[in-house]
């Protein structure tokens, strides 16, 4: 891992590493769309409306994935002071937020159809409204400071303290059995309940929207490594 | 001296303190007490509809007459220097940041479940649910306290912080608000209360060594 804390040598790598990611973002996104709107059959209860589920669902995962990855990033702050953890935290933040809002509408969007309501206040539902609300805690408590470190390492305290969601969204559908319904790829007792020809495009939806998270969070933490290396010729010219 | 005695020393300091300055106190009770009397202005004042809503009320408006005073917890100290003194004179940050909590608490939480009975009076709640009613207020704003603590310590020093804590605060105290409502619920509908009061028993017991661990992480960023 302190292989990549020089933020040279992660810029070099970073610029390796992004064609390949922009590229498998957009052909697994295109063939997972173009499998789940157009060769999944419809659905017999829900019709073409579950066409809406090969977004929502890799949404709603990648707001999960993202907030344990930059919670990740925060410890190995923390921890090791590693100097690019936190770049990478403030980073992933906004991308993270806009995965959990994509997942929420897009639910809200399936919901009115086949519940009859745009909202309900399920235990899902309200516990990803939250990681929504603990986002954007995330985002204004980084620039709250005036100090930019400060900033960081107490957000970085804050994501930590945030991780307790995780578990409790992944299980809100168990442990309050209302109107969203129970887990049916991922489950306790390793069973998928789901077939097999609705399954696939939402796997390869994942893997598009992990690499296009990847992309993005590349090209964020260059533009701040750039950014912070600008400021110091800055400032080397400034005292000359 | 002992941590336990200096603990014992600053409680007894900031509760000398608050006596001092009691208006500041009344106020957030004022603010329990007027919040949840907007209610049956705003949804008309059918003593059924009320009653039924009134452990919700009576819950959010202790939330938000908790949330306002959350931000002061350690902002006094640390303007005026005091924060670092403490610090110097030998008392783990730990124990420092519990000791806040409990001030915090028994300055808003305490007095704010005190004030409830009255408050659920005028919102002719059943008697039968009063000390569940009280006993959710006693332990969910423990919880909201120690939340609070963290919140308070990550904010310290920051710009526009009376904005960021109910920001940080709010989502995170869903659970305790859910819970504490159902309990009273429960008890409502001939339903054993104990599930929800214990589960709220537990989440208190989660969040102690969280606090313990989280507000002295930040407070040492803001004394640096």
């Amino acid at each position: 891992m302190h292989f990549l804390a020089n933020p040279g040598r992660f810029v070099r790598i970073a610029d390796r590493v992004l064609p390949w990611a922009s590229a498998l973002a957009v052909i697994l996104t295109a063939v997972g769309l173009y499998g789940g709107l157009f060769l999944v059959p419809p659905d017999y209860q829900q019709g073409e409306t579950i066409r809406i589920m090969y977004v929502h669902v890799p949404a709603a995962w990648m707001a999960m994935f993202v907030y344990a990855s930059l919670a990740t990033a925060a410890a190995s702050g923390l921890i090791w002071k590693h100097p690019l953890a936190f770049v990478i935290m403030k980073s992933a933040a906004p991308i993270g937020a806009a995965f959990t809002f994509l997942a929420l509408v897009t639910g809200s969007l399936w919901g009115k159809p086949m519940w009859g309501t745009w909202w309900v206040w399920d235990g899902r539902l309200t516990s990803v409204l939250i990681l929504f609300f603990v986002y954007l805690g995330i985002m204004s408590l980084i620039e709250a400071f005036d100090d930019p470190n400060r900033g960081m390492k107490a957000t970085a305290v804050l994501a930590l303290v945030g991780v307790i969601l995780l578990p409790i969204i992944k299980f809100s559908v168990d442990w309050w059995a209302t109107l969203h319904q129970p887990a049916s790829i991922v489950r306790l007792d390793g069973e998928t309940t789901i077939h097999q020809t609705q399954l696939w495009p939402v796997l390869v939806m994942a893997l598009g929207f992990t690499a296009y998270y990847v992309a993005v969070l590349l090209v964020r933490v260059k533009q701040q490594v750039l950014a912070s290396r600008l400021r110091s010729l800055q400032l080397a010219a400034a005292d000359a | 001296m002992t941590p336990v005695a200096l603990a014992w020393h600053l409680l007894r300091r900031d509760l000398a303190l608050a006596w001092r300055q009691r208006g500041q106190v009344l106020l957030a009770i004022a603010f329990f007490v007027l919040t949840a009397s907007l209610f049956p202005f705003a949804i008309g004042p059918d003593p059924v509809l009320l009653a039924r809503l009134a452990p919700g009320i009576l819950w959010v408006a202790a939330l938000f007459a908790m949330v306002l005073s959350m931000e002061r917890i350690f902002q006094a100290d640390f303007d005026d220097g005091s924060l670092e003194q403490i610090t110097l004179s030998g008392l783990p940050l730990p124990l420092l940041s519990l000791t806040k909590a409990l001030m915090h608490w028994l300055s808003s939480g305490l007095l704010v479940t005190l004030a409830s009975p009255v408050v659920a009076l005028t919102f002719s709640l059943p008697a039968p649910l009063y000390p569940v009613l009280l006993a959710s207020l006693l332990l969910g704003s423990l919880c909201l306290s120690l939340l609070g603590t963290i919140a308070a310590a990550l904010t310290l020093g920051a710009r526009r912080g009376a904005l960021l804590v109910p920001l940080l605060i709010l989502p995170l105290s869903v659970p305790v608000l859910i819970l504490g409502v159902m309990a009273v619920q429960a008890e409502a509908t001939a339903q054993s209360a104990s599930p929800h009061l214990l589960l709220m028993g537990a989440f208190f017991l989660l969040l102690l060594p969280i606090a313990a661990v989280a507000a002295p992480a930040a407070l040492r960023q803001a004394l640096d």
